[in-house]
């Protein structure tokens, strides 16, 4: 029988000289190789007797594991030197800027229309839109406001040419009727859209946005009117405690009319809402006036209900602190990507309607 | 409207001050606008020293002049009186101030080259002499410089904004009257008249009877033997804190009457009348010169008040020059008249004249006011002038419009959500100046005449919740049950569409919705532009046809301001008729200069149409459209690079199209003056995106992976340039749409070793077995069938 102690004495020593990976290669096959030392010992066992066989297998299995061992401990180590000296050469400067990135905005308006969608779609609304272009009818006959009315000349009218009858839509609130027009009492919508006066100057542009908003039923009443704009403007503004003012005052449309102002206060140079002692305008409302309800094709016997608009910009400057309503349209790419609103950043109820 | 606590006072017996008077007036719906500590506009013009007046540079008869404003400011002035002078004391008008005389608003404007920061005026700009010839010389001193020119009157003015259901609050005693009701003092009785007036008026007045009549009661009274003059200070002061000029008595007289009682009077110099006063319609051809100067040419069918020479004055509107009073006039004719609103509206919108008393007559004046207005303005002009007055004529009636509404308690709760008594609605009512039958639960209602507005209950009811004030409204908190959800399929896109570009880097703008005719022709179709009749200025005179327009516009003035590299979109309306919905919501995309530019990094290069191509796909993809169905095809807008654009389009090239995109045409680059080569763009049709009839999740098939491996093999042709790589994609995958995957075009190649009009291709197909692993056989035969089908169709050659 062979003396396996001496054998492995041998072996070790062997390994021991081994210092790269190359005489590593060669020392594992002068071991494990077809004609290793130990493949060679395996061979051995067939030719051994049985009584001498169990033992030789033992101890010829217990010197391949505790060679596997050692071998497997100095390859890692070899690896592990490897790659600790390549890693040494591998340093870069990550200071460095990375690769170009455009980050794209919302704009404030459409961020707002948004987060006003999401507070009435809380609360049972849906959105309707209506064209930009309205006849006459719509934007002031079927609202109450006969031609030759003075009522006429708080909206600075733009006309298309050749043509007394069309006109760019004043206000939202011809969607009222289209909207009554084409369906089914009861009615609970609102309408953000583009609307269009003749003026031009510091706190206007002939372009703004307004929001409108309709709840037609058997019983709604002033009361619910009320209910459901100190709901927004708590949501909108998102604030715990809000001062709200209803004010008498006129629209055709509507009777009993009503503006709505919010406390606010100025405080370090910025706009606080809610509380303080001077007043905001922020909207107009009423209850909707028998004779658009019947222009509408509704009967005002049965039923009844409030309207109320918005102006979108209004609220955006007025919640994000923008002080220029011209600038909103100016496509400024300073004033968008510094107003501007993260794409990812979608207005919702559970989430909080801004961050 | 404005108004003072001194004049309410004179109409309210109150023991309010300036704040609670102020505050009620808002809750009750006669909103407060501010409250001024006089008139503005008179405390405008202060007195100012010309240090020094040169010639002006650009003009032999215009004067440069430094005029010392006071506190040491000094300001340029253009001045083309003689006797601007150095040392000169002056009155100076600043930019904002209405000159009294013409009505018009300074500006500052560039005159002859030079910004002139408001004007130096002469005793005839401010109504004070008929001298046109140089401006008013003051003996001044220094320490006088920047006071005011005009004596201020002391009291605060409040300034209420009407709305145009009352015109009964146009004048003091309106205001008056709602406050009282409000519960804020008393109304006060007017006192009682007693003139001796004994002769009948010489001048004779009728109204035509003729279809249109614009006139329907004409009263008045003559006066005999005045001595017009300078107002008393009191009425002066009134006058001033209205922002008018006192100008005499009698003019003064007739204003104050106008203001107190929304009572618009009128007073001819009766000597000037041509023996009688006709009141008919005016004929095409008629002019007169009004009291503002100006010379009007009347159309058919006006309101004119004419004698026998002709026209005097437009009802209600203004008078004219001719039979004006003067400070040496001896007898008036004093005119206190009913003119329909309508008629009013439409004369003065057809000549653009603008008065207080056209204000007032087309909101409706109180036709019961003739006989009080002549009595005011009478005793007024009598105590100032003196003089005798005739008997009252007043000629022409009105027919009763008003009629009796029926009230119901119950109709306010239902409309208000809260109750109200019936002593409550008595009290409110009748101190409005209601009368009141009630019986039961039936109240009638007949409106006092001076509110036209109060028609039907619903009138009433907002009389009532105003004057019990809106804090009493109940407040009902909203239920959260929708009726319908809340947007509609393509709103839902509209909202994915929005963030979806900008979340590929593109910055969003809103810009208006219409823009300059010659930018948008470039990127329409149309036959004719959207004209606006009234453009807000000449460069914003069409509806936008295509969002490109504004979205040029705007990357010009970045561009110009050297932020170069750009991704701006938008999404909104574009318009393609000029009839209400022939408009359709579009996002229009552009991306300007160069991706990397100077980066250590990555090579600079241009931003290219694979970068506006692949935003457009992937855009379409997040909105809902699977890659597969969309065909990408070569057929270019004018306004597109006809080599480097194309279409987006859904399941065929001749399907729905969903997006163009592409490098913006040279030549347009180059008209817009953007300073750079290099404009991509995309255009999406969200109108056109169709709607799913099935959610996402119904939608997808079963999900099934192959458990066989797939393969990949490669192919390279040299084919002829006329073939696009989408046809060569399309050809292969058409072989077995079961087993072929995907086709990836990897090299594109022209030049050395390839013939003129030839490009090497160079693309893989990836093969998925479903139902076993594919043997060297078979993918030996689908590639044969791959060169064949190429080579047949195209006579390209396989390359080795």
């Amino acid at each position: 029988m062979e003396n396996l102690d001496k054998i492995q004495s041998d072996i070790l020593s062997k390994i021991k000289n081994v210092s790269d990976k190359n005489s590593y290669e060669t020392i594992k096959t002068e071991i494990f190789g077809k004609k290793g030392i130990i493949t060679e010992l395996f061979k051995k066992i067939g030719s051994l007797n049985q009584d001498q066989r169990k033992e030789y297998a033992s101890k010829l299995n217990f010197l391949k594991e505790k060679v596997t061992e050692i071998l497997e401990k100095k390859i890692e180590n070899f690896n592990q030197s490897e790659i600790n000296k390549k890693l040494k050469h591998e340093k870069i400067d990550v200071t460095l800027p990375g690769r170009t990135f455009f980050q794209g905005k919302i704009h404030p308006v459409s961020q707002v229309i948004d987060e006003v969608t999401s507070i009435f779609s809380e609360i049972g609304f849906s959105v309707e839109e209506g064209p930009d272009i309205e006849n006459e009818y719509y934007n002031f006959s079927a609202l109450n406001t006969p031609e030759n009315h003075p009522a006429r000349d708080m909206h600075d009218t733009f006309y298309l040419e050749h043509s007394k009858d069309l006109l760019l839509r004043t206000h939202t609130s011809p969607v009222q009727i289209r909207t009554m027009l084409k369906g089914k009492p009861p009615f609970k919508i609102i309408a953000p859209g583009r609307t269009y006066r003749h003026d031009s100057d510091q706190t206007h542009s002939p372009m703004f946005h307004q929001l409108e908003g309709l709840h037609i039923d058997k019983n709604i009443n002033m009361g619910h009117l009320k209910g459901c704009l100190y709901y927004f403007v708590k949501k909108f503004f998102e604030v715990e405690k809000v001062k709200i003012r209803f004010r008498p005052s006129h629209f055709p449309f509507t009777e009993p009319s009503a503006e709505v102002d919010i406390g606010y206060k100025i405080q370090d140079g910025k706009i606080k809402i809610g509380e303080g002692d001077k007043w905001l305008e922020i909207l107009g409302c009423g209850m909707v006036h028998p004779n658009v309800l019947k222009n509408a094709k509704v009967n005002p016997k049965q039923y009844q209900g409030y309207a109320f608009g918005v102006g979108i910009d209004r609220l955006a400057m007025l919640k994000y602190g923008i002080n220029d309503l011209r600038s909103f349209f100016e496509s400024d790419i300073r004033w968008l990507e510094f107003y501007g609103f993260d794409p990812l950043d979608v207005p919702t109820n559970y989430r909080g309607l801004s961050r | 409207m404005i108004t003072s606590l001194s004049w309410l006072k004179n109409h309210l017996d109150t023991k309010a001050n300036l704040n609670q008077v102020a505050e009620r007036l808002t809750e009750i719906g006669l909103e407060v606008e501010n409250i001024k500590s006089s008139n503005s506009n008179l405390d405008n013009f202060i007195v100012c020293k010309i240090v020094k007046a040169q010639k002006h540079p650009n003009a032999d008869k215009l004067k440069l002049c430094d005029v010392n404003i006071g506190s040491g400011t000094l300001v340029k002035v253009v001045c083309g009186a003689q006797n601007a002078r150095d040392g000169l004391f002056a009155v100076y008008a600043p930019p904002g101030a209405t000159i009294p005389k013409t009505n018009m608003k300074l500006k500052i404007a560039k005159i002859r080259g030079i910004e002139s920061h408001g004007m130096l005026c002469s005793g005839y700009e401010l109504d004070e002499s008929s001298d046109k010839e140089g401006i008013i010389e003051l003996n001044k001193k220094e320490k006088n410089i920047g006071d005011k020119y005009f004596k201020s009157i002391g009291e605060k003015i409040i300034d209420i904004s009407i709305t145009p259901n009352r015109p009964d609050c146009l004048g003091v005693r309106g205001i008056a009257r709602d406050l009282a009701s409000s519960g804020l003092g008393k109304l006060k009785k007017q006192p009682p008249i007693r003139i001796s007036q004994k002769f009948k008026s010489p001048i004779k007045v009728s109204i035509k009877k003729e279809k249109g009549q614009g006139c329907a009661i004409f009263g008045s009274v003559y006066i005999r033997n005045v001595q017009n003059k300078e107002s008393p200070d009191w009425l002066k002061k009134r006058i001033i804190s209205l922002g008018l000029k006192p100008i005499s008595a009698i003019v003064d007289a007739t204003n104050y009457v106008m203001f107190d009682l929304n009572r618009p009077l009128h007073a001819y110099d009766a000597d000037k009348i041509d023996q009688e006063i006709i009141v008919r319609n005016s004929k095409k051809g008629e002019s007169f010169e009004a009291l503002d100067n100006k010379k009007y040419a009347l159309e058919n069918n006006m309101c004119a008040i004419t004698d026998k020479s002709g026209v005097l004055g437009l009802g209600g509107i203004i008078g004219g020059t001719r039979s004006g009073t003067e400070l040496s006039t001896k007898n008036i004719l004093l005119e206190s008249a009913y003119f329909f609103p309508s008629p009013i509206r439409k004369t003065s919108k057809i000549l653009n004249i603008d008065t207080d008393a056209k204000y007032r007559f087309e909101r409706g004046i109180d036709p019961h006011s003739i006989k009080l207005g002549l009595e005011l303005g009478m005793c007024m002009i009598l105590d100032i002038c003196g003089g005798e007055a005739s008997k009252y004529s007043i000629i022409g009636k009105i027919k009763e419009e008003r009629k009796i509404i029926d009230l119901e308690s119950e109709k306010f709760s239902k409309v208000i959500g809260s109750s109200i008594t019936s002593a409550e609605i008595k009290k409110i009512l009748t101190s409005l100046g209601c009368s009141l039958k009630i019986s039961g639960k039936k109240i009638k209602v007949l409106p006092p005449t001076w509110r036209p507005d109060i028609k039907e209950d619903i009138d009433l009811i907002e009389e009532l919740t105003r004057i019990k004030g809106y804090d009493q409204v109940p407040l009902i908190n909203p239920e959260k049950e929708n009726i319908k959800d809340p947007l509609n399929y393509k709103q839902k896109i509209f909202h994915f569409a929005q963030r979806s570009v900008a979340s590929k880097g593109y910055t969003e703008a809103v810009t208006w919705s219409f823009t300059d005719s010659k930018m948008d022709n470039l990127f329409s179709e149309l036959k004719n532009e959207i004209k606006l009749s009234n453009p807000i200025s000449s460069d914003l005179d069409v509806l936008r046809s295509s969002l490109y327009s504004n979205l040029i516009i705007g990357a010009k003035k970045n561009i110009h301001r050297n932020f170069e590299d750009l991704m701006l979109f938008e999404i909104g309306p574009v318009f393609k008729g000029s009839k209400p919905g022939e408009q359709s919501t579009m996002i229009g995309a552009i991306k300007t200069g160069k991706y990397s530019r100077k980066n250590w990094l990555e090579k600079e290069r241009n931003f290219d149409v694979f970068d506006i191509k692949n935003d457009a796909i992937r855009t379409l993809n997040e909105i809902g459209i699977d890659s597969s169905k969309i065909v990408v095809s070569n057929k270019p807008k004018k306004w597109y690079h006809p080599g480097r654009s194309g279409l987006l389009s859904l399941g065929s090239s001749s399907g729905p199209e969903l997006a163009y995109f592409g490098e913006i045409h040279p030549l347009i680059i180059k008209k817009a003056d953007l300073r750079t080569d290099n404009v991509l763009g995309f255009e999406i049709f969200l109108d056109n995106i169709p709607e799913s009839r099935k959610k996402i999740r119904e939608a997808k098939p079963k999900f099934e992976v192959s458990d066989y491996q797939k393969v990949v093999r490669d192919f390279a042709f040299v084919i002829d340039e006329k073939y696009s790589s989408g046809e060569i994609i399309n050809l292969v995958k058409k072989i077995d749409k079961d087993l072929i995957k995907n086709v990836k075009i990897f090299d594109v190649y022209h030049g050395e070793n390839i013939d003129l009009g030839k490009k090497s291709i160079a693309f893989n197909v990836t093969l998925e077995p479903k139902d076993k692993t594919l043997s060297e056989k078979d993918i030996d035969q689908i590639s044969k069938k791959i060169i064949s089908t190429v080579q047949d169709t195209t006579g390209a050659n396989l390359r080795s």
